[in-house]
């Protein structure tokens, strides 16, 4: 009956052709570590942030008179509306959280490098796409930093010469953030930057799969077809788009091994979000802000303009630099450094684990360098907080200076043919 | 098709001329899209002058007017406070009102049309937050000056003008508005003076 079923069905769409390609008989390195659960997570985590973003707008208004009580609506007397409100202002952080991690490996293992550099960009749009959409999802509860953090964001475009002022009235379509700004801001939220992101997953799925897995040994096991002996490849039956064109060595299906493996992954990742859902739902004021709980006034600014912490190292590169439009420009490029990372490293070798003793402490001082940035975002500005900012930021664009003058000539440890272990 | 003579100029010139005319209909189509995201005729019959009634203002008071949803402040100045304006000229980064932060007519020592009312926007030139106006204690901000504005954001500083101290991150003086008298005690924001 179901074979029946498939036959019918693969003759009129490459159904079971889709599965083998892409999840049973996709060759994927066998030395995936940890750091290999938060592509998935990020998967998992959006497709939470999509069912839940339906169920809120089910009781949300999007307007300016009835948007944070109709926040407290969901909260208060909605059946379970406090949950889901949770599920997806958690699964916000949760995201940037696992995105974060998730850069960290290709960083970690030279995943942007040749010939992933397309696969690398995607991953960046969607980066981009997904803090514009939580900038915009921030605006939706209409509490107070709801409304002065959009303030403030929205006067970035306004340090842009001549058009700027212009340019603010009409991403705001009002002399001040009014329902109008919330409006659109909840259009685009919900409905044009999820098709976007939702495209753009699909896109680095694709890019993923054509390139293949990279892994922490940083060594392809894609290799020219014809070099290895028929006892040495890889006992498993991979979809012929890959063994046509390669021998293929050291790797296993995703599925069922790795879609095992990510399940454990997605076990570890719910115990921490539920935790966190459960009994800190506001993430200690750093998820949801203490002066999010009253409702938006345009006449009284909150003490302290801090934006939620996943944009805390840009934002404190923005705040570093004293003159607006040079702190925009430079907050920017903080982006597109990293969307140019796979042309600042000129280097060969991919994983850390055979570059130099230079590139592991360059990139440890970059992590520790993006975390510092991140913490002084969350706190007032302060001469000092500002001295700090400035080192930190030295050491974050440093980086990719560093690395681009080191890695045309480093000295690199051989690197083994064949994934050893 | 490949017996059919192909005229290689004509096929070059009707692809370019669909391009062309299909791109025009492009642009031409993304005009209502964009343009629906400019204020609209509520917003702007919103966005409205608003009458002040300052006659009731006591001298070193600040009151707050909403003008485009933006606060506006109107301080009636002592005369103290007006005279020791020009005391911290070396402390300003634009003492003289030189970018044009305010209308012409308010172009002068204290930015105002009359030396008395005080008029600018409460809103921060750096990132638009709203700066604290300081009666008495803005000495611990800025030594010797008695009075001013303290902005809580990013510790801006500006005076009982609304022009910016050195070293801060505001880069430019408060806005002073369009602004005028209709009668002694009747301010009106949003209409200059001569206009109207």
């Amino acid at each position: 009956m179901f074979t029946n079923f498939m036959a019918w069905m693969d003759k009129r769409l490459p159904l079971t052709d889709a599965w083998n390609k892409h999840l049973a008989q996709y060759p994927a390195p066998k030395n995936f570590n940890f750091w290999y659960f938060f592509g998935s997570l990020a998967m998992l985590v959006l497709v939470n942030q999509i069912l839940t973003g339906v169920w809120l707008t089910m009781s949300y208004e999007p307007s300016g008179d009835g948007a944070f009580a109709s926040i407290e609506y969901i909260m208060r007397d909605v059946d379970y509306g406090w949950l889901l409100r949770y599920m997806h202002s958690t699964g916000a952080s949760a995201f940037f959280i696992v995105v974060y991690l998730h850069m960290m490996r290709g960083l970690m293992y030279g995943s942007y490098q040749k010939p992933r550099e397309l696969l690398w960009i995607f991953g960046m749009l969607i980066f981009l796409v997904l803090m514009a959409e939580a900038f915009m999802g921030y605006l939706l509860p209409w509490g107070n930093m709801s409304y002065w953090g959009a303030q403030v964001i929205i006067s970035l475009f306004g340090t842009i010469p001549v058009i700027g002022d212009d340019l603010t009235l009409w991403i705001r379509g009002d002399y001040v953030i009014s329902g109008a700004t919330l409006n659109r801001f909840f259009a685009l939220h919900v409905i044009a930057l999820p098709l976007v992101l939702v495209i753009l997953v699909f896109l680095h799925i694709l890019a993923l799969h054509e390139v293949g897995s990279n892994n922490p040994e940083g060594i392809e096991v894609k290799k020219k077809k014809g070099t290895i002996k028929p006892e040495e490849q890889s006992k498993f039956a991979f979809h012929k788009q890959y063994t046509e064109k390669y021998d293929i060595v050291d790797a296993i299906p995703f599925h069922p091994y790795y879609s095992v493996k990510d399940i454990m992954g997605v076990a570890g990742f719910l115990i921490l979000f539920c935790w966190v859902m459960f009994f800190a739902p506001d993430g200690g004021g750093y998820f949801i802000e203490a002066p999010n709980f009253e409702p938006a006034n345009g006449l009284k600014t909150p003490e302290h303009i801090v934006p939620v912490w996943y944009f805390g190292p840009f934002f404190t590169v923005l705040r570093i630099v004293p003159d607006p439009l040079l702190g925009t420009i430079a907050m920017f490029s903080a982006i597109i450094v990293l969307f140019l990372l796979p042309w600042f490293d000129r280097g060969v070798v991919k994983s850390v684990r055979y570059r130099s003793k230079l590139h592991l402490l360059n990139l440890i001082q970059f992590s520790i360098s993006f975390i510092v940035l991140g913490v002084l975002g969350t706190m007032p500005a302060t001469p000092t907080a500002n001295m700090i900012g400035i080192v930190a930021a030295f050491g974050y664009f440093g980086f990719f200076v560093a690395l681009w003058f080191y890695s045309k000539n480093e000295k690199c440890k051989p690197v083994p043919e064949r994934v050893s272990h | 098709m490949s017996d059919v003579p192909v005229n290689n100029g004509r096929r070059r010139f009707l692809t370019a001329a669909t391009a062309v005319v299909g791109g025009a209909g492009v642009v031409g189509v993304a005009v209502p899209f964009i343009g629906s995201w400019n204020p609209s005729a509520r917003a702007k019959a919103a966005g409205a002058p608003v009458e002040v009634n300052v006659g009731k203002i006591e001298p070193g008071q600040l009151i707050r007017a909403e003008w485009r949803g933006k606060p506006v402040y109107v301080v009636r100045r002592t005369e103290t406070t007006v005279s020791s304006l020009a005391k911290h000229d070396d402390q300003l980064r634009d003492p003289n009102s030189e970018k044009a932060q305010q209308p012409s007519y308010a172009t002068n020592a204290y930015r105002s049309i009359k030396p008395e009312f005080m008029v600018a926007l409460g809103v921060c030139t750096h990132l638009g937050c709203a700066p604290t106006h300081h009666g008495g204690d803005f000495d611990q901000f800025v030594e010797g000056v008695s009075e001013g504005f303290f902005c809580p954001c990013h510790g801006s500083k500006f005076d009982m003008a609304g022009r910016v101290f050195q070293g801060v991150p505001a880069p430019l003086n408060l806005v002073v508005p369009e602004h005028s008298f209709t009668s002694e005690d009747t301010l009106l924001i949003g209409v200059g003076q001569g206009e109207a």
